[in-house]
């Protein structure tokens, strides 16, 4: 028996329940994990909104005539390979590997703008075919739902450069490792809202 | 005290520096997401538009596809396990799944119920 167990090491044989406190890192996560499930509660209610008011257009365009496939591929490409590199990034992050850290980073923003600049591109073009958000409840709930993961990703682009910041002066404290793990855990989880997104409103919509 | 095990959470990269060799690993790991994510991404695509597949099952053969994708991101991106560590983040994930399912459903049935019952007048369709 070892009296010098500090809180983090575990001693193996102990069951979860007798370990005594989660170690931060953890308490941490499991927080942030608590308000993305809440996060997508709010997404789950916006995805109902669309799903019952898809076919109420007004007489106005419907999604098969508005949506362009080809740019929906380009844009679920570049969300997908910015969470890869995301994912990189939490790897350079462990080994406390400065140039990976920025490399990964650049590569995520970069990314993530590349898809932000096709979906503004998108929706500026309906905009101009007087597709607009107040055209029919069937681009109210559109617009708010994709609108609403596309505020997502700008914040989450903001919290990047603000954590690369805090990578350039803190370096790798304990309480940066930990941020840039709750970013990972936004980054990856907005891929999975976009999975929905182009599955219900885009490859759905599509079809006659 | 030498021998330690360490608790991870959903994303957590965060391994003692004694355990450094499960970095190539890891690679692997987010590799092995991005290629079954990229497998199941071109099936959805490819099942949208093509005319082989019989019409009616397409938009429930999507939805399918989705379920599945967004369990290798959880697997593969988010690391949810079914180690101790996992087993609030698991049963959050329940939860929240449980939520989500009975907003979307229930608004679903709910709207299709009275779009179907009300019965509006002849040519006047749900419009807003």
């Amino acid at each position: 028996m070892s009296l010098t167990a500090t809180i983090g090491d575990i001693p193996r044989g102990i069951p979860a329940s007798e370990a005594g406190p989660a170690p931060k890192r953890i308490v941490v996560a499991y927080g942030f994990w608590i308000f993305l499930l809440s996060d997508v509660v709010m997404f789950s209610a916006f995805f109902s909104a669309y799903a019952v008011l898809v076919h109420a257009t007004a007489g106005g365009p419907t999604g098969a005539q508005l949506f362009n496939q080809v740019s929906v591929a380009i844009e679920t490409a570049c969300l997908l390979a910015s969470s890869y590199t995301c994912g990189l990034m939490s790897i350079a992050i462990t080994r406390h590997h400065r140039l990976g850290t920025y490399l990964g980073a650049a590569a995520t923003f970069a990314l993530g703008l590349a898809f932000l600049a096709i979906e503004l591109n998108e929706f500026a073009g309906m905009i101009a075919r007087d597709a607009g958000p107040q055209r029919s409840s069937f681009l109210s709930a559109f617009f708010t739902l994709v609108g609403c993961h596309g505020l997502h990703v700008t914040a989450g682009l903001v919290w990047l450069i603000v954590m690369m910041a805090q990578v350039a002066t803190r370096g790798y404290a304990a309480v940066v490792q930990r941020r840039l793990q709750c970013f990972s855990l936004f980054w990856h989880f907005l891929d999975i809202i976009w999975v929905w997104l182009f599955t219900v409103v885009y490859l759905m919509g599509v079809r006659p | 005290m030498t021998d330690t095990s360490y608790d991870r959470a959903p994303g957590d990269q965060s391994v003692p520096l004694d355990e450094e060799e499960s970095g190539p690993s890891s690679i692997l790991i987010y590799s092995i997401g991005l290629v079954l994510s990229l497998g199941l991404t071109a099936t959805s695509f490819w099942a949208a538009n093509t005319n082989l597949l019989w019409g009616p099952g397409v938009p429930l053969g999507l939805v399918v596809l989705a379920v599945a994708q967004m369990g290798i991101h959880l697997v593969f991106f988010l690391h949810i396990t079914t180690g101790p560590d996992n087993t609030n983040n698991v049963l959050a994930l329940a939860f929240g799944t449980l939520i989500v399912t009975v907003v979307v459903s229930g608004s679903l049935v709910i709207m299709t119920n009275l779009n179907d019952n009300l019965m509006p007048p002849a040519g006047m369709q749900m419009r807003h």
